[in-house]
């Protein structure tokens, strides 16, 4: 008994050291950083302890802008996304011919370079003095006013940014779907049929909540995911995020570290343990949230 | 409400490189289930017992032939429409919903004038969950409940709309031995208390001649037999039909009729008057073996199963089709285990004589 206990440990050593070194040490670390004011790596001084660094970044119009643009982003996008990921998912599992085809045409953004889309999204967009783009060829082409998505109002780089990341995470979830779809035991609507039951009943009441498990798995990396969004941005804005008022806030926390306006290991630290904060309570409302409607079998 | 098939045909398209025509799963099924028996429609997997319920159900749509309730044709009509309740092989209660929610389930379907309050569904739900003896787990899910529980559900579920025929597809299979028995009596008693005229699928002989009023026995989507179940075992068609019934099952030699005389192996063995001469199969049902010293069938002794009840004896002969030979005979017979050879005289009754091509029976006066 005792040797085997000592066996277990042994095997979960490994698993440890790894997460304790790459995991549990930077999070202590940069926690202790969020609280040191004018932390500097080069030197390894500071001049006191305090939470200057979370009243700095509070008052940062930059990390408010910051914060803002990601709130919007992770509200519209996460469930229009899942929300568009279920319709197509719903449409993949009812047809019969070519579905495996569209099923891979539906995947293909997934295995596709996030930096190399978002250069094509820049491309169709951008209005430059040679070309309008080609979005705006066809909203002048419906007799619309060309706009500059890339560097017009902010309305119009919201959208541009929204679009990609909905079509960006889209695959995965339809992946997800269509597979959770796909396991849920045809014998239910035999069952639902004989009893006369309507489609969309069928669906609301036996589809769903025999997928909710997923749909749920889906909203809660997907939030997570969006809360954490920086090279899409980076790929359709260029680098200097704050300069086109569409910085998130891992963008805020990288050019606090190595942006031009870079070298505050600190203001990063706290603007990080922010973004943890909010991530961890989001989640924790999912949880109470999904506590009442979701059904594990 | 009698049930009436009529040339009902199901064939399924060849799939596949190699295809050849069509599969037929059903091949003109007639028949007609009197108003409120209990029916066991039997035959191994691939029969296509299922498939005719499920057309008798609505799920599927029959190539061929009508269906009728009574007086209506059925054939083009949803099942919604038709009035059944239909208990599936694995139950397909809704994991997420309560066992009150489940039975409810047909009833919250209902639209226009048939729409019923909360409180008329709650009523109709607590009134089955009572007939099939439910009623005090109305507040958990199906995943709480044992197997034979989530049976009674089920079957409270396709009893909740007062379905003019209900309809079971291998309602036992998914039970253990003991709870099959207790749960067979069970099906047989609702039947016998609503009334309802019911259709149920097995491939389980002993369950479908133990409950039903009549069996249908299927091989290979073609009706062999339908009949009273002792009706049929007693005096089955073919070879199919008589291997199908029993446990255990007939024993079956290869024989030949001389003179009015069956022969298995060189031993006269029983008088078959009126049977065509030539080589036949000749079937013996396990409790067709007396016991007898002068007997004229010798057969060669593997063992001897004490049942309690009755004895078994397990034996071998050159001329058998299959293993060993099971025969039953009463415990006051004492067999002596260590013999090499045991004999046996026949009960007449007990034997079933099939043509050799076609292994239709050949009748005989004894």
């Amino acid at each position: 008994m005792q040797n085997n206990k000592f066996k277990a440990w042994l095997y979960l050593l490994p698993a440890f050291v790894f997460l304790g070194i790459f995991m549990v040490y930077p999070l202590i670390d940069v926690f202790v950083y969020s609280f040191e004011e004018g932390y500097n790596s080069a030197s390894q001084t500071y001049f006191g302890t305090g939470i200057y660094n979370y009243r700095y970044v509070l008052r940062d119009p930059y990390f408010l802008q910051a914060v803002k643009n990601t709130f919007l982003l992770v509200i519209i996008t996460v469930p229009l996304s899942t929300g568009l990921a279920l319709l197509i998912s719903v449409g993949l599992s009812s047809i019969k011919p070519l579905r495996d085809l569209f099923q891979t045409i539906y995947f293909l953004p997934y295995v596709t370079n996030t930096l190399a889309v978002g250069l094509v999204f820049m491309i169709l967009f951008q209005k430059t003095p040679y070309t309008d783009g080609f979005v705006n060829l066809i909203i002048k082409w419906f007799g619309g006013k060309s706009i500059d998505f890339i560097d017009g109002p902010y309305w119009a780089k919201m959208f541009v940014m929204c679009f990609y990341t909905v079509w960006v995470v889209m695959p995965f979830k339809i992946l997800i779907l269509t597979s959770a779809l796909a396991s849920v035991n045809p014998v239910y609507y035999s069952a639902a049929k004989v009893d006369g039951t309507s489609r969309f009943r069928i669906f609301r009441r036996i589809t769903l909540p025999m997928i909710s498990p997923m749909i749920f798995y889906l909203v809660i990396t997907g939030f997570i995911g969006a809360f954490k969004a920086y090279s899409d941005e980076v790929a359709i804005f260029g680098t200097n995020l704050n300069a086109a008022g569409m910085n998130t806030i891992v963008g805020y926390v990288y050019d606090m570290l190595y942006g031009d306006s870079g070298g505050y290991p600190s203001y990063a630290a706290a603007a990080a343990i922010i973004l943890f904060a909010i991530v961890l309570t989001i989640t924790c409302i999912n949880l109470m949230v999904s506590r009442r409607n979701i059904h594990y079998t | 409400m009698k049930i009436v098939l009529k040339d009902l045909t199901k064939r399924y398209p060849g799939r596949g490189r190699k295809a050849q025509g069509d599969v037929i799963a059903v091949d003109h099924f007639n028949f007609e289930i009197p108003d409120g028996k209990l029916i066991g429609l039997l035959g191994p997997s691939g029969c296509g017992k299922s498939t005719t319920l499920n057309m008798i159900c609505g799920l599927e749509k029959p190539t061929e032939g009508r269906i009728f309730f009574g007086d209506d044709d059925v054939t083009d009509l949803p099942p919604e429409n038709r009035g059944v309740g239909m208990v599936f092989q694995s139950y397909a209660l809704y994991p997420h919903l309560t066992v009150r929610q489940n039975i409810r389930f047909p009833l919250e379907n209902r639209k226009g004038k048939d729409r019923m309050t909360r409180a008329e569904m709650d009523a109709q739900a607590d009134e089955v969950a009572r007939l099939v003896q439910i009623d005090g787990l109305m507040d958990r899910k199906p995943g709480e409940l044992s197997g034979g529980q989530q049976q009674r559900v089920s079957i409270a579920r396709a009893l909740v709309k007062m379905p003019r025929v209900l309809l079971l597809d291998e309602p036992l299979s998914n039970l253990d031995a003991r709870l099959r028995l207790q749960t067979r009596e069970e099906i047989r008693r609702i039947q016998t208390e609503t009334g309802i005229t019911t259709v149920f699928v097995t491939h389980d002989q002993e369950e479908a001649m133990s409950i039903s009023d009549g069996i249908v026995v299927m091989e290979a989507g073609v009706v062999n037999q339908i009949g009273k179940p002792q009706d049929v075992y007693d005096d089955p068609v073919n070879l199919f039909v008589a291997k199908f019934l029993g446990t255990p099952a007939i024993n079956v030699f290869a024989g030949e009729v001389r003179s009015g005389h069956l022969f298995i192996g060189n031993e006269d063995v029983l008088e078959v008057r009126g049977a065509a001469e030539g080589e036949v199969f000749a079937g013996i049902r396990p409790e067709g073996f007396v016991p007898d010293e002068g007997g004229p069938l010798t057969l060669n002794l593997v063992r001897v199963e004490v049942m309690g009840r009755d004895t078994s004896v397990v034996s071998t002969h050159p001329a058998l089709e299959g293993a060993t030979v099971r025969s039953i005979i009463s415990t006051e017979n004492r067999i002596d285990p260590d013999a090499k050879t045991v004999r046996f005289s026949l009960k007449p009754a007990k034997v079933l004589l099939f043509a050799k091509e076609t292994k239709e029976r050949i009748r005989f006066e004894y």
